[in-house]
């Protein structure tokens, strides 16, 4: 059983479509789950529909989301501070020493990231990578697991199966209630998840039909 | 924010002609637009916290689709597609462009202190 399982992903609400299945299913069985999220999702561009954000307003916006859905999922939350769409051009060696130290402290015994170069959005690829990167230079003994996340399309045609299956059903629920604390992103995401006209009325029973499980490739660190 | 009156953001760009301000110019179409349909580029660019002073500058358009170009020594600031606006709570000049469904594709803010 996992001891302490550390979620990094850059955007808030990349913790609840990505992984708040296997967050909730870890903290039934009692593992504490802690969520390092790399920005504020300053430059979304999701305002809520109809509009209510504004380019300013948005990052305090987007962190009362990210607070709630972290109550939601009943776990610890830190912000890294880093600025969204521009986490790529970061020195990314400062980044990974930022996460490494993080992460020495944590102890966690699995760590959830994206996968690099397969997980779309460049801040993703970026934050994966640094995560990865950090993981690696640990101690072998003290080195937790990782499970990557990648969702690029065809990319199970060049990655294989994902071998980590994450039967949600159970937790879909708590997953949807993560996810739509998120107001301002929920149905725009939604929308280009489940490809469905999504209105604030039937947006719940679109997501708590569509999420069925949550895949992760776990990584191999003796190709590095 | 509300919708463009021309007249109301007119009279707010007129009140930062010839002051040194900063700018926040944008333009995306998000960063899984190629993800989700495959013919789609993704396309952006941001300015955050360009100084400029301009000597005038102009709304123009109707609708649902106005246009801002501003005056510099040197060249322009321009921005297509703007339907919304407000002055926030730090007197920021905030003008966007949001499609059907609320997102943002455009955006020029205008503003004595940094953003």
């Amino acid at each position: 059983m996992e001891k302490h399982v550390v979620v990094i992903f850059p955007h808030p609400d990349d913790e609840a479509f990505g992984a708040a299945g296997t967050i909730a299913k870890f903290r039934q069985e009692g593992v504490p789950v802690t969520y390092l999220c790399g920005t504020l999702g300053e430059m979304g561009r999701n305002m809520g529909n109809p509009t209510f954000a504004t380019r300013e307003s948005l990052p305090e916006i987007r962190k009362k989301e990210l607070q709630d859905a972290c109550k939601a999922m009943d776990v610890e939350l830190q912000m890294l501070g880093y600025r969204d769409k521009v986490l790529e051009f970061e020195d990314l060696s400062k980044v990974s020493d930022h996460l490494k130290g993080l992460l020495e402290q944590l102890k966690p015994t699995l760590v959830i990231t994206h996968y690099p170069e397969y997980a779309v959005h460049p801040d993703h690829n970026a934050l994966g990578a640094a995560a990865i990167d950090a993981v690696s230079r640990m101690e072998e003994s003290a080195r937790p697991t990782v499970w990557a996340q990648a969702f690029m399309r065809g990319y199970q045609e060049i990655l294989g199966k994902p071998d980590v299956v994450q039967d949600i059903r159970p937790f879909v629920k708590t997953k949807v209630k993560a996810i739509l604390c998120h107001t301002s992103q929920a149905q725009g995401v939604l929308g280009n998840v489940t490809g469905a006209e999504l209105t604030e009325e039937n947006m719940e029973a679109i997501a708590m039909e569509h999420f069925k499980e949550e895949t992760f490739y776990t990584w191999n660190f003796d190709n590095i | 924010m509300k919708p463009i009156d021309m007249n109301e953001v007119q009279e707010q760009i007129d009140a930062f002609a010839g002051k040194k301000v900063f700018i926040h110019l944008e333009t995306t179409n998000g960063a899984y637009a190629n993800h989700v349909n495959e013919k789609a580029y993704n396309v952006g660019a941001f300015i955050r916290n360009a100084q400029v002073t301009y000597e005038h500058g102009k709304i123009k358009g109707a609708g649902m689709a106005y246009r801002v170009g501003l005056k510099t020594e040197n060249g322009w600031v321009y921005a297509e597609g703007l339907n919304a606006w407000e002055v926030d709570d730090k007197n920021r000049l905030l003008m966007a462009g949001h499609d059907r469904e609320g997102r943002l594709m455009v955006s020029l803010e205008i503003s004595e202190t940094a953003f």
